[in-house]
């Protein structure tokens, strides 16, 4: 007898005779678009908080940008119920470290744990990915980009999401000074607020998974602050 | 993978001030590898329209002869040259008479009106038009294009301005599409000329 993949095991047939198949799948994408900008000694995360499935909004308001308790701030995009845990998951550990150290995990510590952490779930990924953003040890804005497995890479700049792709050349143009006759150089915040708008307001025009607010965390030395701004809600 | 984005390529049009531009990228390859970086991928029907042909690259050469063919048929027995309009009503019908065997071909047109106002339209590869009045793009670089000049373009740009518009916004999206780039061309088309250049983008 053949090997069957998806053995019908209650037998059940349709009205042709034909066995019904049963597929589940475990990831969905919820949409949604998360940016992040490096300065000298801050940095920008933000992210809209449309929540959709399909043609469908969820909600207009789940935010996808999380403060985690180390003053880092960690912004998810791809399936939401996976990057609820992910985050779970992650301040637990920062909280098991604190206890253990008796100091907060560094930015640039935590962003090696994440690695670590979504590569546990190599063969059953979290379906998130991740940007981190955080001031560093020598106090410099820091953008750490992943992927769902853990592929991780120190970026000045980052877009992740539904909007990715119309954004992330906006940001080579603006931010990395691309096919400009001038240095690259870090942006103010004052720039980098301006350019992060500027961006969101673009996609939310094209792109039917990004709208409704943009929440924009301002990572400094000092403390974390957040702004929120409206976007289109159609 | 579709045939539409077996040979890549990028193609966008701008309206301006009395004035319009279009421009595409010059790279022939089949999927990932590339064969050619001075491939026509936009044509001029008079000096007052050009057209860019996105798609698989042997159906547009197919349709630009095509399009070669019906327009001077037009020329010569209407004894004039067609306008933007009709040349986009022509485009649309040529598509559409494919419709169960279609031209894996989506064309923008550029074109400048009598008036000397600017015409844009593009269709899809049955001959479904629209007539925006921002900017038109088509392409396997349609997202990152859209995202450049969603936030770049602006109304009423004089021709420098609109040129310098629209090769930023077609240089910085082709570089994050990996199958289009390797050089442009850019085409500014306004009342008494058309203004041709080429630009060496990331040749990589």
């Amino acid at each position: 007898m053949p090997y069957d993949p998806h053995p019908n095991h209650e037998g059940f047939l349709n009205s042709v005779g034909s066995p019904i198949q049963h597929r589940f799948n475990p990831h969905t994408d919820n949409g949604g678009t998360t940016l992040a900008i490096a300065g000298k000694d801050f940095c920008l995360v933000a992210g809209d908080t449309r929540q959709s499935e399909g043609y469908s909004i969820n909600t207009r308001y789940a935010p996808k940008v999380h403060e985690l308790s180390n003053g880092s701030v960690l912004a998810t995009s791809g399936m939401y119920a996976d990057s609820v845990n992910l985050v779970l998951n992650i301040e637990t550990r920062l909280e098991w470290y604190k206890h253990k150290h008796n100091k907060t995990m560094s930015a640039t510590a935590s962003a090696q744990m994440l690695m670590t952490v979504l590569y546990q779930k190599r063969f059953f990924p979290y379906y998130v990915f991740n940007i981190l953003g955080g001031v560093d040890e020598k106090g410099e804005g820091c953008v750490f980009s992943y992927d769902p497995v853990g592929c991780y890479r120190r970026e000045t700049y980052q877009a992740h999401g539904s909007s990715a792709a119309l954004i992330q050349p906006f940001l080579d143009n603006q931010c990395g000074a691309k096919h400009q006759n001038i240095k690259e150089e870090l942006l103010t915040l004052d720039q980098a607020m301006k350019i992060t708008k500027d961006a969101f307001a673009s996609a939310t025009e094209r792109d039917i998974y990004t709208g409704d607010y943009l929440e924009i965390f301002v990572i400094k030395k000092s403390g974390v602050t957040k702004h929120k701004f409206d976007l289109k809600k159609d | 993978m579709s045939i539409m984005s077996y040979n890549g390529g990028a193609i966008v049009a701008m309206k301006g001030k009395n004035c319009v531009a279009i421009a595409s990228d010059r790279r022939f390859g089949v999927q990932a590898l590339t064969l050619t970086h001075d491939f026509q991928k936009v044509f001029e029907i008079n000096d007052k329209i050009y057209i860019g042909l996105g798609g698989l690259a042997t159906d547009v050469q197919t349709l630009s002869e095509t399009f070669r063919y019906r327009v001077n048929m037009y020329n010569l027995k209407e004894e004039r040259e067609i306008q933007p309009k009709t040349f986009a009503h022509l485009v649309s019908s040529t598509l559409y008479e494919k419709r169960f065997g279609p031209y894996y071909c989506e064309p923008v047109i550029a074109g400048l009106e009598k008036d000397g106002s600017p015409f844009i339209c593009s269709t899809d590869l049955i001959g479904c038009t629209t007539f925006p009045n921002d900017f038109v793009v088509t392409g396997t670089a349609e997202q990152q294009l859209y995202g450049m000049c969603e936030s770049l373009w602006e109304p009423n740009l004089e021709p420098e301005d609109l040129f310098e518009i629209i090769s930023q916004a077609l240089l910085n999206a082709v570089d994050r599409d990996a199958v289009s780039g390797w050089g442009a061309i850019v085409h500014v088309i306004t009342e008494d000329k058309v203004i041709t250049r080429t630009l060496r983008g990331r040749m990589d």
